[in-house]
């Protein structure tokens, strides 16, 4: 599994509340929340995000709120991955559970810029800055996990195991 | 190996003997915990991947109180959902309007959490039960309808800060002045996938409701748990409540921790997190003139009975200031029916407050306190993040009851007298 697209950079500490604001949450339907991704702080990225692009961002992404709606609309934006320095602890399982891949880089979160061309290769954790030609090695996942991403999500899994 | 308290309830819900941090295991959940905005989700997520039944209908706990009573026709629809999949299933702790109140103020005052309890719950703010001697964590929806259907979780063991507490709090100062502070020393990450463990001499002085508020805000340091070890207090005020027999677990005297951080709780002083991260912490003296459009004392950090006590006496025969709006909500039925019956409520609206039935509304910017741009609010909430509550321009500056009712009489963000 990969993603190529355009990086949308972030800085630190971005919250789920930024990610999609509680005044929406009074849905579940996901394509409807998806119209309010990051608008608080930036209202471009629903107008100019296309499939395969990448959330690149500092420390602790995802941090208060335990609402899944924010994976989910991340991923319902096509997004293909978000990079980060780390993230809270909530949205990360959050993330695995309904198959929104994330990598921690610390390295790689600190030198790619917004609107660089970047490749994401999830098997080996190869990250490839097409713009500047470098690449970068991600952390995998733990087999434990790697079950839950292949297997489509923690329910899909829990059924077949 | 020695185990810290959290890992020690771990062990035990995972049928381990030891286990050490880093470890994965699936553990054997007591409650499993969601509310009007996390439970349709995970209702969905539930019924799609097929599942017909719950593990035990008596331990899942469907509490409506984010947007409730319902604030418009998308709300009432996704109360609607929760009120039917919890009578679908008969879940005997089904908290509709009339008997609920906030989550994580509600249950451990009906006794459904108690101490050795290894808890889930589809909000962040679960880990507020700690303060009973439980682990408890919060979760996404998917979790909690995983946890529902089978009753069990994956976790990741967390290593551990201990807190070591020592001496009293001032009398102007509450838990939620503590928290804050180690919120402001160790950052919004600092304890990030940990257990924050609070231990020392001066845990004995610190009241149950204080401790609920530090536990509360243990999720604005990125920890997975906050947690205290059971003491009289605890006992006394799990006795005639818990549903269940408490299990009392201990850490072990050489159990590892990555760092001891001492808290002199006499060194304690009202503190404020000003806009837009909890960590941004300052002592209330030191801010100088802010000036406010609106007071929140309310919310499931503190909205419990200590906190109406001390609103209650600071604005009891007093003025709110001209030109704030000063919001007050009990967090439980129970606590609001206290309030009715000392006369809290009377007082509360001679000086110029408005009080609400219960409800999370304002804190995350739902209903029922919205700012609008370049409105500023001084809230005893968990969260200052941008446009948390309500226009990106606005702000929130966090602080404790008895700082948020003196600066709803000054009209300033003023450092409490003493209170207690």
């Amino acid at each position: 599994m990969n993603t190529q697209g355009k990086v949308f950079k972030y800085p630190d500490n971005v919250d789920t509340d930024v990610i999609i604001p509680a005044r929406y949450l009074n849905t579940p339907n996901a394509a409807e929340l998806a119209l309010h991704c990051m608008e608080d702080i930036d209202t471009e990225f629903v107008k100019e995000v296309q499939p395969g692009d990448v959330m690149v961002a500092g420390w602790n992404f995802g941090c208060g709120s335990s609402r899944e709606h924010a994976p989910l609309v991340i991923k319902t934006c096509k997004t293909g991955c978000v990079i980060a320095k780390s993230f809270a602890r909530i949205f990360y399982r959050n993330a695995i559970n309904i198959g929104l891949p994330i990598l921690e880089c610390e390295e790689a979160a600190e030198e790619i810029n917004a609107g660089d061309e970047i490749k994401v290769d999830f098997d080996s954790g190869i990250i490839t800055n097409i713009t500047t030609g470098k690449t970068y090695k991600a952390q995998a996942f733990p087999p434990f996990i790697q079950n839950i991403i292949t297997k489509g999500g923690l329910l899909v899994s829990l059924k077949e195991d | 190996m020695a185990m810290t308290m959290t890992q020690k309830i771990l062990a035990a819900h995972a049928g381990l003997e030891k286990v050490e941090a880093g470890q994965l295991i699936s553990a054997k959940l007591d409650i499993v915990l969601g509310n009007d905005i996390t439970t349709p989700v995970a209702v969905n997520e539930f019924k799609k991947a097929g599942f017909d039944e719950v593990f035990d209908k008596d331990r899942i706990a469907i509490v409506l109180d984010h947007f409730v009573p319902n604030k418009d026709i998308k709300a009432a629809e996704q109360s609607k959902q929760c009120r039917e999949f919890a009578c679908s299933h008969c879940v005997s702790h089904f908290y509709d309007v009339g008997k609920m109140g906030i989550e994580h103020a509600l249950l451990p005052e009906q006794g459904v959490v108690t101490a050795g309890d290894c808890i889930i719950g589809a909000d962040s703010h679960t880990c507020t039960y700690g303060a009973l001697g439980a682990f408890s964590t919060g979760v996404g929806s998917t979790d909690m309808a995983a946890g529902m259907a089978t009753g069990t979780a994956w976790f990741k063991v967390p290593s551990a800060i201990k807190f070591n507490l020592t001496g009293k709090l001032p009398q102007n100062c509450s838990g939620k002045d503590v928290i804050l502070t180690i919120i402001g020393m160790i950052g919004v990450d600092g304890a990030l996938y940990k257990s924050m463990e609070f231990v020392g001499e001066g845990v004995g002085s610190l009241s149950m409701d204080d401790r609920l508020c530090i536990c509360n805000m243990a999720i604005e340091a990125g920890a997975k748990n906050g947690i205290f070890p059971v003491d009289e207090v605890t006992l006394g005020y799990l006795k005639g409540r818990s549903e269940r027999e408490p299990v009392i677990y201990e850490a072990d005297l050489d159990a590892e921790y990555e760092k001891t951080i001492d808290i002199d709780l006499s060194a304690i002083v009202p503190t404020i997190s000003c806009p837009h991260l909890p960590e941004n912490t300052h002592p209330a003296s030191e801010l100088g003139d802010i000036k406010i459009d609106q007071v929140v004392i309310g919310s499931c950090t503190n909205g419990r009975m200590e906190d109406m006590e001390t609103a209650y006496r600071i604005l009891k025969g007093n003025k709110v200031a001209d030109g704030v709006r000063c919001i007050i909500i009990p967090a439980t039925m129970q606590i609001y029916r206290d309030c009715v019956e000392r006369g809290y409520i009377t007082a509360f609206i001679d000086a110029g407050a408005v009080v609400s039935t219960p409800t999370c509304g304002p804190c995350l910017g739902g209903y029922m306190g919205i700012l609008a741009a370049g409105e500023r609010c001084i809230a005893t909430t968990n969260r200052n993040f941008v446009g948390r509550m309500g226009h990106v321009d606005s702000e929130v500056y966090l602080a404790s009851p008895a700082t948020a009712a003196t600066s709803a009489l000054t009209g300033y963000i003023t450092e409490p007298k003493e209170v207690k």
